[in-house]
Formats: C-alpha cells, structure tokens, sequence
C-alpha cells in the first residue's frame, strides 16, 4: 500500500517551512517527499490523501506525560492516553513513573511497553525513577532500565532532595545514555501550598508557592551540571527567573535543556480566582510576567521544547476543597492549538514552533523522529490550522477531563495521525466538526 | 422585598456597600429583640437552619445557633468529628445528604479556603460562610462594621489599625475588604513572617512597626495568634512576639485617646494583648460578641426571610 499526501504544506524541523510538498509513503517509511503535483502515479494500490490548505508536521513527541497505568487506571490507561496523544496529533509519548508501582524496575518497564504495544497506537517511552520508590535514597539499576527501554529517568514530583544523590545519578545516568529529567521544586518551600504566592493568593486566602521554591532547584541542577559536566533536563519551567537561570548557563556552556508546558504561556494564575481547581497545578500557573518571560525563553531558545505534563484526575480528586484537589491537568488534545496562538502571536516560526514538539524532544531524549525526510519512519500528523472550536468536554478523548481549557476557543486542530505509515486517528472518523 | 437579593453569603467580596448598609441597619432592630425579656420573634418558625461546622468553634457557632432560635427557626449544628465526612465522605457529597432534607440555610465553617464557594452553586439552600480556611469571615467583619458604627457613629473616614497574623487570618481579609468598601483607611502590621506577599494590592497601608500602626487610629484591631502556627516558623518564642508585637497600654498611647480596641477571640491574655488593655474600657471587644447574634440575626432574616419563596422558580 502506498499513501500519497498531496497538496499540504510541509514544516520540517530542520529544513524549514517548505510550501506544497507532496509526500510518498511505502512499507511504514517516507518514501519520496517531491514538489506538489510531481507524482502522478495513479492506481488501486495508492491511497490519496488531500491536504491541501493543511500543513503536515512530523509526529508530535510528548516528553512528559502521565499516563498511570499501571496503578492508576480510572484516571487514564496506556490505551485512553495513547488515544488522546493521536487525537492531538502525537505519535511519541514519554510517560512518567509515578504510576503504582512505581516505575523503578525492569519489570515495569516491561509492562508499560507491552501494553503500549497491545494498543499500536503511539510509541510509548518510559522514563524511569532516579530512585527507588522516588524516595531520594537508592539509584535504580540505570542499565538495565535503559536495555529493557527507558530512555530517560526522572524522580518526577518528588525531586531528589540529596544533591549528592543527584550528582551521582547525573554521572551514572551520562554512562549509560539515559536523559535526566529534573522536576525543580524545593520541597520545604512548596510545602503546604496550592497556588502561585501573589496577589492572587494574597486576595483569596490560599496559600501560596513562591516562585523561588522553582528556581532554587534549578539553580541546583546548573551547578551540578556545571560541576559533573553532565546533561539535566529542567521540566516544565514556570518562572521568569528559571528562564533567566538558564539563559545564563547555556551561554556558559553548561549542558542545560529545558521544558514548559502549553499552560504556562497560555494561562496566568488569576485563572485559579473561584478556587477553580482545574486551574491547580505543580508548578503553578504563575504571574503575567512570568507568562511573558516564558513566551520570551522559547523565542529565544532558552526553552528548547513544548511539553505538556499531561496529568490526568478524575472528578473525584478534582470536585474537592481547592486545598484537598490533586495538581495537575491534561494535555495532549490542547498542546497543538495551544503552540499555535503562539505563532500567530509572533513569539514562534510555525517552524520553530513544531520543532519544539517534534525534532527538540527527540534529541534531548536521543530517540528516532520528530523529522520529516526520505527515508525516514512515516510518523506525522496532518493539521489544519485555521479551525476554530470551542472545547467541549464531552469531546475530550482523555479518560479524565481536568483542564481549564473546557468552553475556551481553541484555534488549530490534528486531522489525521500516522504512525509508520498507518492512519491511526483521522478526525472525520471522530465526527467531530471542523 | 428588601432589597437583598442574595442566596447566599460568601464573603464581604460578593456584598456591594448597599447590601453592608441594609445587613447593619436591619442588625439594629434585631439587637433590640436580644435585649427583651422574651427574646423571641416569630419571624423565622418553619424554616431549618443547619450549623456545619467542620472546625471548632465557641463564639461563632453559639452565635448562629442564638440568632435563628430567637428568630424562631429549627437548627441543627453538625460537627465533623459527628458526621459522616469522618467517614470519608466528601463535603459536596455529606452537603448534598444535607440537602435532601430540605433545609433553608447551611451555616458553614470550613478548614479549607473556598468550601462554601464549592456548594454553594450545588444545593439549593442558602449558605452562609462562617470561616472558610485563610479565606474570608464575613460575618466576623459585618459585626465589627456594626461595632464600629455603633461606638464610632460612622466608619466612613476612620482610621484603623488591624495587627497580627495578617497572612492566615480570615478576619483580616474580610474586616479588609468590607472596611475599605465602607470608605476606612486600613493600615495593616505585624511581624514580615505574618504578612502576606504584596499586600498593598489589598489597597492597605503596611507596616511591621506596630507603634507605627496604632499611630492616631480610632480603631485598633488585634488578632488572635494563633499559637500552633508557631511550628511554621513564623515567630521564634510567644514570649518574643508579645515584647515586640503585644499591644499594650504603652503602645496604646499612640492612638488616637478614644480609640477602640477590637479582638475577634479567642483571646490569648498576655500574647497578643495585655491583660489590662481587654479589659480596659477601650475594649469593645465584649460587645463584638453581642452585635454578633444581632448581625447574624440580620442576615438570616434578610436571606431567608419569608420572602425567598417569591423566587423559587
């Protein structure tokens, strides 16, 4: 079978912004990419799809996501979160281990992978603890993580205190390929807070996370990786001095790299006002300045990816107390619409922008994709970005709904997926309008 | 109708300056019924009234409770120790239960910031937030506007002081908001650990110095320190903070000479406020409590007072 994408306009993360390109896809691989119109082999055996007035982009990579199987299945499963991540025009997920058990060993790996595999929907890759049970003690056996299929390790939301527990995971991890993704958070500091400390929180009594509890952390990760020489990866950065943080260390040459997630350039914290807690996140949304500087480190490269920290709640941990609700929202089907206003803003190239979702994740993770070229594997999705919806929950494809984007105007939207030549989400399947 | 057209009461935030007008002018016929030998009116028989208050409380719940059966109500007072929420219960689930059987108002107070906000969009019953977390107490500031107008006669252009544990106290933030929409200069002070981030934008004057503070104020209003927050780290030894932020006739001298002294209680006798100063003749703080159940008389009255019945829909 051969499929023949006609008429879109392709944005390679590293070739650029190319107008009307056509491409051929044989056996799971991009086989030709030629200019418009320049194939015209016809016949039973092609499978023509238009995309004219559509871009097509490389399979999104998502390098941070919860998907909580094993152990958290009613909020979201391998299977509902793969759908969601093809839904939203992904085609690569990298899932967190704070799943129960926790992702500290082989055998868990094993399992999410097998799963993911049952579904074929999307690539899963699992990042595993730094630590056993995340409890900041113990390193995990990194070598054996890394052949049975994690590409990456992070003790997620319960950071490594032990600076030299950290050091040596830096150096550990270097040896055997496995990118260190670091969630910045002073844990004193946080303690007890549900919101961004300002004047929001100041107005309604909540108490607060101050700014500093972030960027303490990452002032730590520098100077480990300024110490060790080795790569960190800071996660969903939220401050405007994290991002000056980094600013300076990678001018210093230090092997920083660095995530934030759609919500912190999209939202500031008076979304929490009502005690909205699909508004309640870790790290919290922050102050329009902080909005600002965010918008300003991916501009400047200083963020080098758009990740979503898709965490999915169920009502029951949501439809609570402000203080008693659980952190976290979903975002696999908001990420693309959500990057995309920033390029009708003028913040992002729509080339810029996607290589944030696509080529950038992938190399900080040393994993095939995020590229489109001949030869390589057909994973990419087909978007069409002029169209405007309002987000409906019953719409949302996620096993759990928490996001505050619910009734917002979205702009931009995944119409088809293929991963490895197959079509594994087309929106007109989904009756969806639009 | 009487003008006030709420279903409930949230928080000082949701009360516009008419609606403050009306709860303390309507307090003032209901403080005479306090004072009566039989002090009892008709006004509310048939309607139930639930006290939930899922933390302690003397003062407040006492109050509530005096206020709807001198109105002739039925209550009930729940606590959470007694209710099904010690069984893992969710509070909209247990508030819901509660609403099955049909009761008028919930007066509740809640540990966390925001809880009345949570139900009050989910029942039908009026609610009345009687603490909710560091959030607000409105019907704490309703009284102290009372209290205030009452010795002061206005509370338009007065001066006043609230010192203490700005940053956790319900009482500040809503004594705050309902004072400055009254038109009363606040000044807010207390030690740097125990006021909040960027408080100006509360449109208060700051300061630490608490001499600085009471500096020609008609009204000098002292919170309760709350003595388990001292595992917080907010101020080193009780007996520290009393020398340097204790008020006491010394420090009183720099208010203005008929300055009022105002303490929502529980009184710590010695921390917060010289034994002397409470029970100086300053001291209003007695009378708050009385105003108390003449207030919140007002605001059961004024939300379900007979005339909710014209809108149910």
């Amino acid at each position: 079978m051969t499929i023949l994408i006609k008429g879109g306009d392709l944005v390679d993360p590293l070739k650029g912004f190319l107008k009307k390109q056509d491409i051929i896809i044989e056996g799971g691989y991009i086989s030709r990419i030629l200019p418009s119109g320049a194939f015209t082999e016809t016949g039973p055996q092609i499978s023509i799809i238009d995309a004219s007035g559509k871009l097509i982009i490389p399979g999104m990579i998502d390098m941070h996501v919860h998907l909580r199987e094993p152990g958290h299945e009613y909020k979201e499963t391998i299977a509902t979160g793969s759908l969601a991540g093809v839904a939203g025009g992904f085609t690569g997920l990298a899932c967190m281990p704070n799943t129960d058990p926790v992702n500290d060993n082989v055998s868990v790996t094993e399992f999410i992978l097998r799963q993911a595999n049952k579904v074929g929907k999307l690539k899963v890759y699992p990042v595993a603890a730094i630590t056993k049970g995340r409890r900041g003690e113990n390193l995990t056996e990194f070598g054996d993580l890394k052949k049975a299929g994690a590409v990456g390790i992070s003790d997620d939301g319960s950071p490594v205190v032990n600076s030299e527990i950290m050091r040596r995971a830096l150096e550990y991890a270097r040896y055997h390929n496995l990118t260190v993704i670091s969630h910045c958070e002073d844990i004193n500091l946080s303690a007890g807070g549900v919101m961004h400390e300002g004047i929001i929180s100041t107005m309604i009594g909540l108490q607060g996370i101050p700014s500093a509890s972030e960027e303490i952390m990452v002032e730590r990760e520098i100077s480990l990786a300024r110490l060790t020489g080795c790569p960190v990866h800071i996660a969903h950065v939220s401050t405007a001095n994290s991002v000056n943080a980094i600013k300076r260390a990678k001018e210093d040459g230090i092997p920083i790299t660095a995530e934030t997630a759609p919500h912190y350039f999209s939202l500031d914290h008076s979304e929490v006002l009502g005690y909205n807690t699909n508004a309640k996140i870790n790290p919290p949304l922050r102050s329009p300045e902080d909005v600002m500087a965010i918008k300003k480190g991916l501009a400047e490269d200083v963020i080098d990816v758009i990740a979503t920290d898709h965490a999915p709640h169920s009502i029951l941990e949501k439809n609570l107390e402000f203080d008693k609700a659980a952190f976290g929202i979903i975002g696999l089907e908001t990420a693309l619409p959500l990057t995309l206003a920033l390029v009708r803003e003028g913040v992002l190239t729509i080339q810029t922008a996607i290589k944030k979702l696509t080529q950038a994740p992938a190399s900080i993770l040393g994993i095939n994709g995020g590229i489109l070229k001949e030869g390589s594997l057909a994973d990419l999705a087909i978007i069409d970005p002029g169209c405007e919806y309002v987000l409906k929950e019953e719409d949302i494809l996620s096993k759990s709904k928490n996001t505050p984007f619910i009734g917002k105007m979205l702009k931009g939207r995944n119409i088809i997926t293929i991963l490895e030549g197959q079509i594994v989400w087309s929106r007109d399947s989904e009756r969806i309008s639009c | 109708m009487k003008g006030f057209n709420h279903k409930d009461l949230l928080g000082m935030e949701q009360l516009s300056v008419k609606d403050i007008e009306l709860i303390l002018d309507t307090a003032e016929s209901m403080k005479e019924v306090s004072q009566r030998d039989i002090k009892k009116v008709p006004t509310l028989r048939g309607k139930s009234i639930i006290n939930f208050f899922y933390e302690p409380s003397t003062r407040t719940r006492t109050s509530f409770e005096l206020a709807a059966k001198r109105l002739s109500a039925d209550t009930i007072s729940l606590s959470s120790s007694g209710s099904s929420m010690a069984k893992g219960e969710t509070l909209i689930d247990t508030v819901k239960n509660l609403q099955a059987m049909s009761p008028d108002l919930i007066v509740l107070r809640h540990s966390s910031s925001g809880a009345p906000h949570l139900l009050a969009p989910e029942i039908k019953a009026g609610i009345i937030n009687a603490g909710d977390g560091t959030n607000e107490h409105p019907t704490q500031a309703l009284l102290d506007l009372f209290t205030i107008r009452e010795k002061k006669g206005k509370i338009q252009g007065l001066k006043i002081a609230i010192i203490g544990d700005i940053e956790h106290s319900r009482v500040a933030r809503s004594n705050i908001i309902g004072l400055k929409k009254m038109g009363a200069d606040v000044t807010i002070s207390g030690p740097p650990t125990m006021i909040p981030m960027k408080a100006e934008s509360l449109g208060v004057s700051v300061t630490n110095n608490p001499v600085e503070a009471i500096k020609g104020k008609d009204v000098i209003m002292v919170l309760r320190i709350q003595l388990e927050r001292q595992s917080k780290i907010l101020f080193p030894t009780i007996r520290e903070y009393s020398s340097y932020f204790g008020i006491n006739k010394e420090t009183l001298k720099n208010a203005k000479e008929d300055a009022i002294i105002m303490h929502p209680g529980p009184i710590n006798r010695g921390v917060e406020l010289a034994n002397d100063v409470a029970d100086s003749p300053f001291s209003v703080i007695l009378d708050q409590v009385t105003n108390g159940v003449a207030v919140r008389m007002a605001l059961l009255y004024l939300l379900i007072g007979g005339h909710r019945s014209d809108d149910i829909d």
